[in-house]
C-alpha cells in the first residue's frame, strides 16, 4: 500500500519538473517584460543622441502626455478600421469555404488540394508579401501597366496616394494572409458537430440556410469566439504589413499609421517610458475590447 | 522501472536544455579568445616576412574591428591601402593585424543602432572587440564627433598640415562643438545637375554644358525650361524628392535652435512650394528616390530630363554598366545648375578606447591625406576627392574625361562646387528631422494636406515623437 502512494507522488514530480521549461520560458520571456514595461511607463527614460536621459520617475505623465494628444486615437482608429475591413471579408469567406468542406452531401472532390492551398498565404512571411504588393501596386508596376493596356485607366493610378487604396490593400493583404487559417479552425469546429443533428433537422424539413443558422452557428459559438479574439488582438497589434508597404511612413498622410508602428516610432530613440506607457495603454484596450466581444456574443444565450 | 528512467532522462534532457543557453554562450568566449591567440601567435611569425605594414604595430592590439553600413570603404581599402589583403567578405589583413568589417545596413536606423549599442560598451568590451574606426555621414556626424566616443584626429598623428589639402567643409562637418576635429573623409561631394543631352538637343537645341546651364541658371529659368521639357513630353526632373538636397544646402538657419527648439528654414518653404507646383503643373512625378520608378529615368524610356547628384552618383548609382542605360552609352552632360550643393559623403571617425590608434591615424593618413593615393582613387573610381590639390590639377587634365558624361570633364565644376559648400549649419538631429520634414511635406505636395500648416502639424508631431527632447 505505502509503495503505491509514494509511486503516485513521485510521478507527481516528475509533473513538476515537466512543467519547469514552459514556466522558466514564460518567466524569461512573458513576465518579466511585462512588468518591467509596467514599471518602465513611470519614467522619462529615452536616449538623445548617445546620451542617456533618466530613468527620473515621472508618475502618470507619460500616460497623459500620450492620451491627450490626438495621434493614438486616430492611429487606434486606422489600427481598428484596417482590422475590421480585413477581418469581414475573412470571416465570411472562410465560414462559407469551411460549410462547404464539412458538408458531406456536396462531396467536394480535391478538399485536400484546397484545404492546403488556401492555407499557404500564411506561410509566406507578412515582409515578403507586403514587399511583394509594394511592388505590384508601384506607380509604374504591373498592376498599373495591366490596367493602361486595357484601357480601364488613362494614366497611372497612384495606389500609395489613396487613403483608400492604400487602406484597401493592407485589408485584403490581411485577409489573403488569415482566411485559410480561419477556415481551418472553423472547419475544425464544423467537424465537430454530430451528424445526427444535420439529419434530424432535415428529416424535419428544415433547408440549408435554418440548418446553418439554427445549428451550426450556435454550435459553432465557442470556436467562433475564439477565431474573433484572437483576429482581434492580431488586428489591435498590425505592423509588419502597412510598415513595409509605406516604408515605415504610414503615408498617405499617417493614414496607415497603427499603434504598434507609433511604438516604434518612440523606439527610434530608445523611448522606453511613452513606449511602455503605449504598450500598456494597448493591453487595456486590448483587454476591454476582448471583454466586449465576448459578452456580445455569449449574452444571447 | 524503464518508464521511471526514461522520465528521468527525458527531464533531465529537458532542463539541460534550459539552462544550455548559458553553457553555448562560455563555450564560444573561449572559443573567440583561443583564436585571438592563434592569430596573435600567426602574426608574430609572419610579422618579419611581410615588410607591407607600413606602421609599427607590434605594440597594438591584433584585430581592427570597423563599423560601417556598405561596402564602399572596404573596397578603397582593398584598391588603395598598401599591405591590405583580402582574406574573406568580412575579414581581411593589415600586416599582423586582423581587419574585421562589422557592416550593417542603414535602413531603418539599423547601423546606427548597432553603433550606439557598440560605443556605449566599448568601456567593457574585450580588447579585440573594441570599435577601432567607424563611419559616419554628414546627416548625423554631430552625433558622434559632439561626444567623448571619438577620438581628435591630432590624437592620432594627423596633424593639421597634413590636411591642408582638404576642402574646409569636409572638417567643418567632423568639427565638434569646441572646435576639434574628429573625424576626415577621403571624398567631397558637390553635386551638379546631370541631364540628358539627347533630350537638350531636341528642346533646347544644344547638348553643349554652357548653353544648357543658360537654361538653368535660377529657379525661374528651371521653372521656364521645365515646362518647355513638358511640352516634349519630358519630366525636368524624376520626382520632386530630387531638387530637396539642392534647397536643404543652401538654407540660412540649422534645424534646431539652442534652446532645442525646431526651426524651418525660409527656403525650405520655398521647396514645398516650388514642389508643388512642380508636381501640379505635371513637370514631375512624386516617386521616392531609389523606388524602381525613380530609376526608369536613367534609361531613354523613362523620358527623364535630368537628375541631382554629385560624383558617386554618376559614377556608382546611374547603371552604367547595364546595356541600354543612358549611362552606358554616355548620354548624360553636366552642369551646375540652379544652386550649388552636395550630397552624401562618408568621414572616417576613431572610436576612443580604440586600442589600434597608430594604424588607424595610418589608415586616415594614407587615405585622406596622401596625394598619390587620393588620385589614385580619382583615376581608377571616379571619386571625387578630398584633396584641393589633387583635383585641380586633374579639372585642368585634358585627359582626363568621365565616359558617362560622354567624354565630359565635371572636375572643374566639382571644384567650385566644393569651395561653395557651406556646412555650418549641422546639428544632430538632421538626419531624423529631413527625414519627417520630407514625408510630412510629400504628402502635402501629393495633395493629401491641404495646407502646408497642415503638413507643418505632421511634421511636428513626427519629429517630436522620433525626438523627445525637441520642441517646435
Amino acid at each position: 500500500m505505502t509503495k503505491k502512494t509514494s509511486s503516485v507522488s513521485r510521478c507527481d514530480r516528475w509533473g513538476y519538473i515537466f512543467l519547469i521549461p514552459f514556466f522558466s520560458v514564460y518567466t524569461i520571456f512573458s513576465f518579466i517584460p511585462l512588468v518591467s514595461t509596467i514599471y518602465n511607463s513611470f519614467f522619462e527614460n529615452y536616449r538623445s543622441g548617445l546620451k542617456q536621459i533618466g530613468p527620473n520617475f515621472v508618475g502618470l505623465e507619460n500616460y497623459v502626455k500620450l492620451l491627450s494628444a490626438p495621434e493614438i486615437w486616430k492611429y487606434l482608429g486606422n489600427t481598428l478600421i484596417m482590422w475590421i475591413g480585413g477581418f469581414i471579408p475573412q470571416i465570411v469567406v472562410a465560414l462559407l469555404l469551411a460549410y462547404w468542406f464539412s458538408d458531406p452531401s456536396l462531396r467536394l472532390k480535391g478538399q485536400r488540394f484546397f484545404k492546403t492551398v488556401i492555407y499557404m498565404p500564411n506561410l509566406i512571411m507578412a515582409s515578403a508579401f507586403s514587399m511583394l504588393f509594394f511592388a505590384l501596386f508601384a506607380d509604374a508596376g504591373p498592376v498599373n501597366q495591366i490596367l493602361l493596356s486595357l484601357h480601364i485607366i488613362s494614366e497611372p493610378f497612384k495606389f500609395m496616394n489613396s487613403v483608400a487604396a492604400s487602406r484597401i490593400l493592407i485589408m485584403l493583404m490581411n485577409f489573403l494572409m488569415w482566411f485559410g487559417n480561419t477556415t481551418i479552425l472553423l472547419l475544425a469546429g464544423m467537424l465537430g458537430i454530430d451528424s445526427s443533428l444535420y439529419e434530424a433537422a432535415e428529416v424535419d424539413g428544415a433547408n440549408a440556410t435554418q440548418i446553418f443558422f439554427r445549428i451550426t452557428m450556435p454550435i459553432l459559438r465557442p470556436i467562433f469566439i475564439y477565431v474573433l479574439i484572437t483576429s482581434l488582438i492580431g488586428g489591435l497589434q498590425m505592423y509588419d504589413v502597412p510598415q513595409i508597404l509605406t516604408n515605415g511612413k504610414g503615408t498617405p498622410a499617417g493614414s496607415t499609421i497603427t499603434v504598434i508602428m507609433n511604438l516604434n516610432q518612440y523606439l527610434t530613440s530608445k523611448n522606453f517610458g511613452m513606449g511602455g506607457a503605449l504598450s500598456v495603454f494597448m493591453f487595456i484596450v486590448t483587454g476591454i475590447l476582448s471583454l466586449v466581444v465576448f459578452r456580445i456574443n455569449s449574452a444571447k444565450e | 522501472m524503464r518508464r521511471k528512467v526514461l522520465g528521468l532522462l527525458l527531464s533531465t534532457a529537458m532542463v539541460a536544455s534550459v539552462l544550455s543557453a548559458c553553457g553555448s554562450k562560455a563555450s564560444s568566449t573561449t572559443g573567440t579568445s583561443a583564436t585571438a591567440g592563434t592569430s596573435a601567435a600567426a602574426g608574430e611569425t609572419s610579422d618579419e616576412g611581410s615588410a607591407a605594414a607600413a606602421v609599427d604595430t607590434s605594440a597594438e592590439g591584433k584585430v581592427l574591428n570597423i563599423c560601417a553600413w556598405n561596402e564602399e570603404f572596404k573596397s578603397r581599402l582593398i584598391d588603395h591601402y598598401p599591405g591590405y589583403e583580402e582574406v574573406d567578405g568580412t575579414t581581411g589583413k593589415i600586416g599582423d593585424v586582423t581587419v574585421k568589417w562589422l557592416i550593417t545596413p542603414n535602413q531603418e536606423n539599423a547601423y546606427q543602432n548597432r553603433l550606439d549599442e557598440l560605443l556605449l560598451a566599448q568601456d567593457s568590451a574585450a580588447t579585440d572587440e573594441k570599435i577601432d574606426l567607424f563611419l559616419v555621414e554628414a546627416d548625423y556626424a554631430v552625433k558622434y564627433t559632439d561626444t567623448d566616443y571619438t577620438l581628435p584626429v591630432t590624437d592620432l598623428g594627423v596633424t593639421a598640415d597634413d590636411m591642408k589639402d582638404q576642402y574646409k567643409y569636409t572638417q567643418d562637418v567632423v568639427t565638434d562643438s569646441n572646435g576639434v576635429i574628429k573625424g576626415t573623409s577621403w571624398q567631397g561631394c558637390p553635386g551638379v545637375m546631370i541631364y540628358d543631352r539627347a533630350i537638350a538637343k531636341e528642346v533646347f537645341g544644344s547638348d553643349d554644358p554652357e548653353e544648357v546651364q543658360k537654361n538653368f541658371s535660377d529657379w525661374n529659368k528651371f521653372n521656364e525650361s521645365a515646362a518647355k521639357l513638358k511640352d516634349a513630353g519630358y519630366h525636368v526632373v524624376s520626382s520632386h524628392e530630387d531638387t530637396f538636397r539642392v534647397y536643404q544646402n543652401n538654407a540660412a538657419l540649422p534645424w534646431v535652435d539652442e534652446n532645442n527648439k525646431i526651426q524651418v528654414d525660409e527656403n525650405l518653404i520655398k521647396w514645398v512650394e516650388d514642389s508643388k507646383n512642380l508636381v501640379d503643373s505635371g513637370y514631375c512625378d512624386t516617386y521616392a528616390q531609389w523606388s524602381d520608378d525613380w530609376t526608369k529615368g536613367f534609361y531613354p524610356e523613362g523620358k527623364v530630363f535630368s537628375y541631382f547628384g554629385p560624383a558617386w552618383l554618376i559614377d556608382f548609382s546611374m547603371a552604367k554598366d547595364t546595356e541600354g542605360s543612358i549611362a552606358h552609352d554616355g548620354g548624360w552632360g553636366a552642369i551646375e545648375g540652379p544652386q550649388g550643393f552636395y550630397w552624401g559623403g562618408t568621414w572616417i571617425c576613431a572610436a576612443a578606447g580604440t586600442d589600434n590608434a597608430g594604424l588607424v591615424g595610418d589608415i586616415m593618413k594614407k587615405m585622406t591625406c596622401d596625394p598619390e593615393i587620393m588620385k589614385d582613387i580619382v583615376l581608377k573610381d571616379n571619386d571625387f576627392v578630398n584633396n584641393r590639390a589633387v583635383m585641380e590639377e586633374l579639372a585642368n587634365d585634358e585627359s582626363y574625361s568621365n565616359e558617362v558624361l560622354g567624354g565630359q570633364n565635371p572636375l572643374k565644376m566639382f571644384c567650385a562646387g566644393a569651395d561653395k559648400i557651406d556646412m555650418a549649419n549641422l546639428t544632430a538631429y538632421d538626419q531624423g528631422l529631413l527625414q519627417d520634414f520630407q514625408s510630412a511635406m510629400g504628402d502635402y505636395i501629393k495633395g493629401n494636406y491641404s495646407s502646408i500648416d497642415e503638413a507643418m502639424d505632421q511634421f511636428h508631431t513626427l519629429a517630436t515623437t522620433r525626438y523627445p527632447d525637441l520642441t517646435y
